[in-house]
């Protein structure tokens, strides 16, 4: 039996059309008892770079889908040096975990703000629709939670994050408040041609940027308590060059012992989120197979890029099958950023070396005379 | 004729009719005493030592393990601990030495944030200032000094499969970031560290520290000698917890983007003192007259 939805995909000639009906579906007021009817599944949240379990074609139909984080306000060491930052942070980790749904899915949210907290603190999703992106639904103080449930109508990556209000939005977020929405289409990833893409392995990349002041002699500051920090930290904001900008919470947080991993012939989806300052995430020796820049599905992926470009308050996602092994840095590359800054991250590839794609055919040596 | 006999032979003859200025050595000879602390030293007395030498290595075009020589090392003082900050603070007040990149308060810490033109630069005016000749140790040096502290190559550059250099590239990439960091980048006070059985103090703690060594690649021949040789000395051999490699102008290991691996935490140095007799002085100043003759003849 077809569904209508499903009907209407087979009447269409291209996936783009396709790809365009959820949205007017979910345009059509639902009942909430019809939500209620849905099937409900309570996902258990993972640390970045990880993603929790998912398909990436959906078995059935749409479904609301559970997750709970806690604001856990604390101070992270954020580089090698024993930079300590006064952090906020969605479940503990810089950057938020990742949610994952399919598209026309219900994502419901419970948001806690423990009592041990000092401040305010809501999520504005950038994949929902109204609402401050839920930031008017979910403002909650220390000692309160909140549950927001919106309907994810379109397909791609998207940044969530902190938006308390006024000058507390840039300053939640620049302390580390800011995570990803993935949201598959119910049919999986396609490539140009509609024709399905696969990958065997996920990597979530959060970048952020830290503004640390610091004392007259330019060392770091310590602060004992965010709101100590705050008017120091608004300072060196203002002046938009950032201290660090780190991958997933801390300089080298994802090199040496915590370098992702894969092998040869396997296909890596790596999503790059950035909520606040534009970025150009690239693969040094590899390329993006397939990259949706601006992290939106129902677009086609440009193909065979060698940087991609992934706006402030944006992700994006791309895909690349790891062709020859060894160890790749992964780096926003403006250098200056990857090197002085700390925005490098490696993956280490395991596998056959290929002599046709690469090989030193004379070893360094002295400059041959004739 | 034997290089040395010939100095010997000159230096008898020639010492008292070359005029000390020509030799280079008058201003020391007359610079007065200052009051600069002298610095502590200890005495390596002369041996062999077994060391894996620095550089890189190619065998058959392949990435190879530095050979392991044993080398004689003669006699020599070193100093017992780092060139401290308070140290390297006199030479930049008396104009001789840049301001280090060191972000310390405490000035008995070993100096930091120094390059090896730095390093260069306060050898020579230290050895001004005490009327001693202290010039950067080689690396032979520091391993003799260092003595079971000594890791040189810890880990090895051979190509474990000539087929996939990428084998050895996830190898060393591992053991690099096995090799654990002293858990505290920060330099500590001087002595931190402790003796090692010779007396040195502090090496191998997190402050790495500069040789006089170039860094070279060496094409090795059949039988392990050396077919052929690039030496850059715009990059010189750092020793410590492990070995590495800089340009001579850097004053802070980093790795990032293409640079993988682990940097050193710190870079200092410390200095040897010359043992170097008035006859030995001009024994060497002729020498380096008759090399540079040589040289133009050829």
């Amino acid at each position: 039996m077809f569904t209508r939805r499903q009907a209407l995909l087979g009447a269409a000639a291209a996936g783009v059309l396709g790809a365009t009906l959820p949205r007017m579906a979910s345009a059509a007021q639902v009942a909430e008892a019809d939500i209620a009817g849905l099937p409900r599944e309570k996902v258990a949240l993972v640390a970045p770079p990880f993603v929790h379990a998912h398909e990436q074609v959906a078995s059935g139909g749409p479904k609301v889908v559970e997750f709970t984080m806690h604001v856990l306000e604390k101070p992270v060491v954020i580089d090698g040096d024993g930079t300590v930052m006064q952090g906020m942070t969605f479940n503990g980790s810089i950057p938020g975990p990742m949610m994952v749904v399919h598209q026309d899915d219900y994502l419901e949210l419970t948001l806690v703000n423990p009592a041990t907290n000092s401040m305010p603190h809501n999520i504005d999703f950038h994949a929902s629709t109204g609402g401050l992106g839920g930031g008017a639904l979910t403002l909650i103080n220390p000692g309160e939670q909140v549950k927001l449930r919106f309907r994810a109508t379109r397909a791609g990556v998207f940044v969530y994050h902190c938006a308390p209000g006024g000058p507390m939005i840039p300053w939640h977020v620049v302390s580390g408040m800011s995570g990803t929405v993935m949201v598959l289409p119910r049919d999986g990833l396609k490539d140009e041609n509609g024709r399905p893409l696969r990958y065997d392995r996920i990597y979530y990349i959060g970048e952020n940027d830290f503004y640390v002041p610091r004392d007259k002699d330019g060392n770091f500051k310590k602060y004992e308590t965010p709101g100590d920090s705050y008017a120091d930290t608004v300072e060196v904001m203002r002046g938009l060059i950032p201290t660090h900008v780190v991958f997933n919470g801390a300089k080298d947080a994802l090199t040496g012992d915590n370098a992702m991993k894969a092998k040869v012939g396997e296909t890596v989806l790596i999503v790059h989120s950035q909520a606040n300052r534009d970025t150009r995430p690239h693969i040094i020796g590899g390329h993006g197979d397939y990259v949706w820049e601006q992290g939106k599905f129902a677009n086609p992926p440009a193909k065979d890029l060698e940087t991609w470009f992934v706006r402030g308050g944006s992700a994006g996602a791309a895909l690349y099958t790891f062709r020859q092994p060894g160890i790749y840095a992964y780096v926003n590359h403006n250098l200056i950023e990857a090197v002085e800054l700390g925005a490098t991250a490696h993956f280490v590839v395991e596998g056959g070396w290929n002599d046709n794609l690469m090989k030193q055919v004379v070893a360094p040596g002295p400059i041959a005379t004739y | 004729m034997h290089p040395t006999l010939v100095g010997a032979a000159l230096s008898g003859a020639l010492a008292l009719a070359v005029p000390m200025t020509a030799l280079g050595f008058s201003d020391r000879m007359h610079q007065p005493k200052s009051v600069v602390p002298p610095a502590e030293t200890i005495d390596i007395p002369a041996g062999t030592l077994d060391y894996a030498l620095p550089g890189e290595f190619l065998d058959s075009g392949r990435p190879a393990m530095a050979p392991s020589k044993r080398m004689a090392v003669p006699a020599f003082s070193i100093m017992k601990q780092q060139v401290s900050l308070a140290d390297y603070d006199r030479c930049v007040a008396a104009g001789a030495c840049a301001a280090p990149d060191a972000q310390e308060v405490s000035a008995d810490v070993p100096v930091t944030g120094v390059s090896w033109l730095d390093a260069e630069a306060y050898a020579r005016w230290f050895s001004g200032a005490t009327g001693a000749s202290w010039r950067l140790p080689t690396d032979r040096e520091i391993a003799a000094a260092a003595a079971e502290r000594f890791a040189g190559d810890s880990f090895s550059a051979g190509a474990d499969d000539p087929s996939n250099p990428a084998i050895r590239w996830i190898r060393q990439y591992q053991q690099e970031a096995a090799a654990k960091r002293p858990a505290d980048p920060r330099p500590k006070p001087r002595g931190h560290y402790g003796p090692n059985s010779k007396g040195l103090e502090d090496f191998a703690g997190n402050v790495w520290e500069w040789t006089s060594t170039c860094y070279e690649r060496v094409t090795l021949g059949a039988g392990g000698g050396h077919a052929g040789t690039t030496r850059n000395c715009g990059v010189r051999v750092i020793e410590g917890r492990h070995r590495a490699y800089m340009s001579n102008f850097v004053r802070e290991g980093k790795s990032g983007g293409c640079a993988v691996g682990t940097p050193p935490d710190n870079l200092g140095f410390r200095l040897v003192k010359e043992k170097i007799s008035f006859i030995a002085v001009i024994n060497q100043r002729l020498q380096d007259l008759l090399g540079l003759a040589r040289r133009n003849d050829t």
